[in-house]
């Protein structure tokens, strides 16, 4: 799926299928979905009856213009769901045609056989080779390859993927550009990430949302008062001597339920699900969706989202008796070979800040490599060691190679006691400080410490502030000592912090939030967090992660960015706000509907009502058609907003509601006032009525 | 209008606000059970009550459990009174020796006094003996009353109560209610009318000789008690026939401003409750700043217009207030704002006629009841509607912050929406269908004295006014008959219990919701914003349903009275 983000709205290929799709949904078993609507169609369906068998007092002409206006009102709601789902549509379509090329090498015996994708079951093993197109989820057993995943987020650089450890997970589709890889397949056929995908973005398996289901409920009832409102009106009529056709009945029922909302219900819907996928996260159920809006909880890992993920040497602490350009001399000799991040930003620092010259190694310099049992790494010199390393490890070597020189370092002894306790000091100071100390040793003697420093990340302290401003509190995940997780966190201003984090911990952490009736988000990758995100409400796993964490979590970030938690956030919330923004203008619509039908029914009866013409709108007839007329293209009109979404402000829940409500409340109540008047004009100026 | 006519209004509106705090405290430590100071005097007669129906006061209720008991109690009340008023000929304390009531007035008159509506198709000085007005009617005075606040008390706990299935006790509730607010209150306030010449007896009517020489008839009884839980349990069934208006249920000025304030205590009373309930106080104040908005709004329309007078009238060289149907004693201010507020509190009791209200003075009564009497309302019952639009307003609204729906901690979601747009569209549903069933059946327009829209008025005001539970009368509307009596009666049920059941219901699932605590994030429902949100809601919701019929019935008799013609 390539990424379409800057796709417009309104092309003339998502807009021609679109039309054609609107006639479709009128289908009466689809369009019972929604109710009101439903009923839409069915008044548009009685007044086309009446137009032919019915009489009354009103001119045909009129009638036709009003049927006309019924029937558009519900095919302009069917286009806008169609629309939405286009858009989908296409996207499924190319990944269709991915999943239609799979075929598999499955292992059978000792040789492999070819079979269709589609013949593949849980637990075959399947080769791939360099150029093949992975036929079915599963996980990597055996060898490391480099995975090309653009097919499904749409990022071409290749990612590894190997047996073991926390990449093994490999999705169909995808491509192997080299080596080869045995994989055992996770998934029977039509269960796979990429049918799921397809389903969603075809909005095939949308199913209704909690709070969507709550909305619906809104607008049926708001319906059925609205009925009775009307229903009743030919009885109060009658009483007065007088009668009201039903035509006229059912233009003011039609303009009083919710049909704007209600046409635009489910395309908002989709819409959302929609930028979340261009946005390259996959949400598996809509309901994941909402619950991002209401996340109270953030649980963001610190490397990689707070922080950016390489420390940085930043300062040289030399112990007593050590010149700093000693120091840095000797940092910068035993990085030299050391390519990590850490490294080249040790032989940077000496470079820049204490101009040691040294370019590269002498020829005779033999590297001593860092190992996971040593925790070491320097470079011998001739007769010359330096070392560097974690503290503890340092510290251990040194105690070693003194025991081992038995007695003949008597002297070095003697100084370890005290360089030894100034070197602690300092580097406690240092992780206090937020930061990663190394100790540097030369010849069995410490000369100090390299001060490494986790970089926050630019900008991620206002991003924090705006997510206070939304009532969403940080919490930093991180398995650094509680000093250093402290001084991280102040930095980067989360709220709080939880230091040397076990997957045991992060768990217990979400189940007590929960407890304090907190709605809790948190990313994860590895088979160790697939507990966390699933008792997360929102739980985003990384694609890169394991099949555990991919099945455990709601959500999959395709791009694996751990930072996009908070968009995700952001957009949730937009999802609840452009639904309620667009209710709301729904039904502040119908004070000015009242105005516009209530005289010119009545006015037959008691000619004084037409007081309530306050609008001063031309004739009865043109009153109702202008109605009738701004409820129907008020929902193409509001489309392009459906489908984008109401901006979402990080500014609190106060300002934002008083500034939603003056756009879709007061707004709602005022915008029909004047576009009934504009539309009564035209009518009565074409002389429509 | 008249500086006197404002400064009674404003006096009223400052009393009842500092009246509001202290009786919301006393509210609160009978929804918590507390012990209060009359506990010393009266927690025997508690304890023996419930030792002697068998009754665990500390049983928790499920909501269900809840509502079929204060069903059936009402129930079995309201058949107690319907034979009562069959069989008063043949009981104690008749002492004028009326006859049985017919059935549908007995019918009629048992549900509205079990429903707190209180609506008066006979007329009592010359129907009921004395047994049927202190047993029969006024049990339900105090009864019914207290069944109200207990199902308020029952949506608090809804509300405060985290992952909890009751809801409290029914019968604690009732007891702690009856014997620690209305009973006292209603002794000292029927002392006190008594002081202000109140009768209170039980003696027969008393014939007497006027200075002109005619004879004749004091209807007497005793009145003062009645009179006191009339008001303070928005009763409103008055003693006679002209309610509030007669000089012995409301001699004077003093007890006319004691009468709207025991209307309205217990009521704004109830929202300090609520909002200490939740814990946060400034919510129930947003939500009686709300009702408040309204009721002042109401009373200044339907003052201005009461004051401005009729101009038919004028022409004809009679100026100033309209006074046909009012009390010179009261005069237009006093008697505006009793309908208010007795309309705006599902009271019923009058002290001036309706009906004989100019045009859209009377529409304020009106649509009071038709926003389904929440503007401070009955007691228990203007608090638990109104929380309700509280409900659908946070719904509607809420989204719009980006998260879902919550109100004092409680996620707002589909079982509660259904449940209260059930509850809502009670109103418009009965009193719209029944009004326009009214409007074309024979028996249905037999009813109206009048002709023209105020006739439709008359019609669309007694269902109004049934199925809010309000009991104020277009007194032009002959409503003993068989038909209204059954209609109405049929409507006050429905006004009532069809209400109660989905809004406990509501109060069930809230009280076994988790708590979400309140952040930034999170929709604020307190402060301005907020209370003219509720006020759009409730109107838009709740008032735009009745704008046909009120076009057909007193704006249309409005403007018809401009041109000069009257109905």
């Amino acid at each position: 799926m390539a990424r379409t983000a800057k796709k417009s709205l309104f092309t003339a290929d998502l807009i021609l299928p679109a039309c054609r799709d609107a006639f479709l949904k009128l289908n009466p078993k689809e369009l019972i979905r929604n109710p009101v609507m439903f009923v839409t169609a069915c008044v548009a369906a009685l007044l086309t009856i009446l137009l032919v068998v019915g009489h009354d007092t009103l001119t045909t002409g009129f009638k036709l213009q009003l049927v006309a206006w019924l029937w558009l009102t519900v095919l302009f709601g069917t286009f806008a769901e169609a629309l939405a789902e286009g858009r989908g549509k296409a996207q499924a379509a190319s990944l269709r045609a991915t999943k239609a090329e799979l075929t598999a090498k499955r292992v059978k015996g000792s040789g492999v056989e070819a079979v269709p994708a589609s013949a593949l079951r849980v637990g075959d093993i399947v080769v791939v080779e360099t150029n093949d197109l992975i036929p079915s989820d599963g996980e990597v057993i055996e060898g490391v390859a480099s995975v090309n995943e653009a097919a499904i987020t749409g990022e071409s650089a290749p990612v590894i993927r190997e047996a073991g450890g926390d990449r093994s997970a490999v999705t169909a589709g995808t491509r192997v550009i080299s080596d080869e890889i045995r994989v055992r397949v996770t998934v029977n056929p039509g269960q796979g990430f990429l049918d799921r995908m397809i389903a969603l973005v075809e909005g095939a398996e949308r199913q209704k949302t909690p709070n969507e289901i709550a909305l619906t409920i809104l607008l049926v009832g708001l319906t059925i008062i609205f009925l009775i409102s009307v229903g009743t009106i030919p009885g109060f009529t009658a009483y007065a001597g007088g009668g009201v056709p039903v035509a006229i009945l059912a233009a003011l029922l039609i303009t009083l339920i919710p049909t704007t909302i209600a046409a635009l219900l489910s395309a908002i819907g989709i819409a959302g699900m929609d930028r979340l996928v261009r946005f390259n996260v996959l949400a598996k159920s809509g309901r994941a969706v909402e619950a991002a809006g209401d996340v109270d909880t953030l649980l963001l890992d610190k490397t990689g989202t707070i922080t950016i993920g390489d420390r940085a040497a930043t300062e040289f602490r030399p112990l007593a008796g050590v010149r700093p350009e000693e120091l840095a001399e000797a940092a910068l000799l035993a990085s030299l070979a050391d390519e990590t991040p850490e490294g080249r930003s040790i032989v940077a620092l000496a470079r820049d800040k204490f101009r040691v010259a040294t370019k590269a190694l002498p020829g005779d310099a033999e590297v001593i490599p860092f190992t996971a049992q040593t925790r070491i790494s320097g470079v011998k010199i001739g007769a010359a060691t330096i070392t560097k390393g974690a503290v503890d490890s340092i510290l251990k070597a040194l105690h070693r190679e003194a025991a081992d020189a038995n007695g003949g370092v008597a002297t070095l002894a003697r100084h370890d006691e005290r360089a030894e306790q100034e070197l602690r000091r300092t580097t406690d100071e240092i992780a206090r400080a937020g930061g990663t100390p190394l100790a540097v040793a030369r010849d069995g003697k410490l000369l100090g410490a390299i001060y490494l420093k986790d970089i926050v990340k630019a900008g991620i302290r206002e991003r924090f502030g705006e997510l206070r401003k939304m009532g969403i509190r940080t919490v930093m995940i991180t398995g650094d000592n509680p000093l250093t997780a402290a001084a991280i966190a102040a930095e980067a201003g989360v709220d709080d912090f939880l230091a040397q984090a076990t997957p045991e911990d992060k768990l217990a952490l979400i189940r007590q939030e929960q407890q304090g009736g907190k709605l809790v988000a948190m990313c994860g990758d590895g088979t160790n967090d697939a507990p966390a995100l699933a008792q997360a409400d929102v739980g985003v796993a990384m694609n890169t992660g394991t099949q555990a964490a991919r099945e455990a979590g709601n959500m999959v970030d395709l791009d694996s960015d751990p930072t996009k938690l908070i968009e995700i956030v952001g957009l949730g919330k937009q999802l609840l706000m452009t639904r309620g923004a667009l209710t709301t203008f729904s039904v502040a619509n119908d004070v000015a509907k009242y105005f516009a039908i209530i005289p010119a029914m009545f006015i037959a009866i008691y000619p004084g009502l037409a007081v309530l013409n306050v609008m001063g709108l031309k004739t009865p007839q043109s009153a109702i058609l202008s109605a009738i007329i701004f409820n129907a293209i008020i929902i193409p009109l509001l489309v392009p907003l459906a489908l984008k979404g109401v901006k979402y402000r990080p500014i609190g829940a106060g300002p934002l509601l008083r500034r939603n409500l003056a756009i879709y409340g007061l707004g709602g109540i005022i915008a029909p006032f004047v576009g009934i008047k504009l539309i009564d004009l035209a009518v009565s100026g074409l002389g429509l009525a | 209008m008249t500086m006197q006519g404002w400064t009674l209004i404003i006096a009223f509106f400052g009393v009842l606000l500092a009246l509001t705090k202290p009786m919301g405290l006393w509210l609160h430590a009978l929804y918590e059970g507390r012990r209060t100071p009359l506990h010393a005097l009266l927690g025997p007669v508690e304890t023996g009550f419930y030792r002697l129906a068998g009754i665990d006061p500390n049983e928790e209720q499920s909501w269900r459990r809840y509502a079929v008991h204060m069903i059936v109690f009402n129930a079995a009340l309201m058949a107690f009174t319907y034979l009562i008023l069959r069989a008063q000929y043949v009981l104690p304390l008749d002492q004028n020796h009326f006859a049985g009531m017919p059935e549908h007035l007995a019918f009629n008159t048992a549900v509205s006094f079990t429903t707190n509506t209180n609506w008066q198709s006979y007329a009592g000085e010359s129907t009921l003996s004395n047994l049927s007005q202190m047993l029969g009617l006024t049990i339900h005075n105090f009864l019914s009353a207290a069944t109200g606040i207990a199902l308020a008390f029952a949506l608090f706990r809804g509300f405060a109560r985290r992952e909890a299935s009751g809801l409290g006790n029914f019968w604690a509730d009732c007891t702690r209610i009856t014997l620690y607010l209305l009973l006292p209150v209603s002794v000292v306030v029927a002392l006190a009318f008594v002081a202000c010449g109140v009768p209170q007896t039980l003696a027969a009517s008393a014939d007497i000789t006027t200075l002109e020489g005619v004879k004749q008839t004091l209807a007497l009884g005793p009145v003062a008690t009645q009179e006191a839980i009339k008001m303070l349990g928005t009763n409103g069934g008055g003693f006679f026939n002209a309610n509030s208006a007669h000089p012995f249920e409301n001699p004077t000025a003093l007890t006319n401003f004691a009468q709207m304030l025991l209307i309205l205590c217990i009521g704004s009373g109830l929202t300090w409750t609520f909002g200490r309930a939740v814990g946060n106080t400034k919510q129930g104040w947003a939500i009686l700043s709300a009702m408040m908005l309204m009721l002042i709004a109401g009373v200044a329309v339907c003052y201005s217009q009461e004051a401005a007078g009729n101009p038919v009238l004028h022409h004809l060289g009679v100026a100033g207030a309209n006074m046909e149907g009012k009390e010179v004693r009261f005069g237009a201010a006093a008697s505006a704002l009793f309908a208010v507020v007795t309309t705006a509190a599902s009271c019923g009791a009058v002290d001036a006629m309706h009906d004989s209200f100019t045009a859209l003075g009377g529409l304020i009564p009106l649509f009071n009841m038709q926003l389904g009497e929440v503007v401070i309302g009955g007691v228990g019952a203007g608090i638990y509607g109104f929380l309700l639009f509280a409900i659908l307003a946070v719904f509607v609204a809420g989204l719009m912050v980006g998260r879902t729906p919550e109100y004092v901690g409680k996620k707002i979601e589909a079982r509660e929406v259904k449940l209260s747009v059930l509850a809502i569209a009670v109103l418009p549903l009965v009193i719209l269908g029944m009004t326009a069933i009214s409007s074309v059946l024979p028996a249905g327009l037999a009813g109206p004295l009048n002709k023209g829209p105020h006739g439709f008025s008359e019609i669309l005001y007694a269902f109004t006014s049934g199925v809010a539970n309000n009991g104020s009368a277009f007194a032009g509307l002959t409503a003993s008959t068989p038909y209204y009596d059954g209609m109405l009666g049929v409507a006050m049920w429905l006004g009532r219990f069809f209400i109660i059941v989905p809004m406990l219901a509501v109060a069930g699932s809230l009280a076994a919701k988790k708590y979400t605590p309140a952040t930034a994030g999170s929709f604020p429902t307190t402060g301005p914003l907020w209370i003219g949100l509720l006020v759009g809601i409730v109107l838009i919701l709740g008032g735009l349903t009745f704008l046909p019929s009120l076009a057909l019935g007193p704006i249309a008799d409005h403007l018809a009275m401009i041109r000069g013609q009257l109905f």
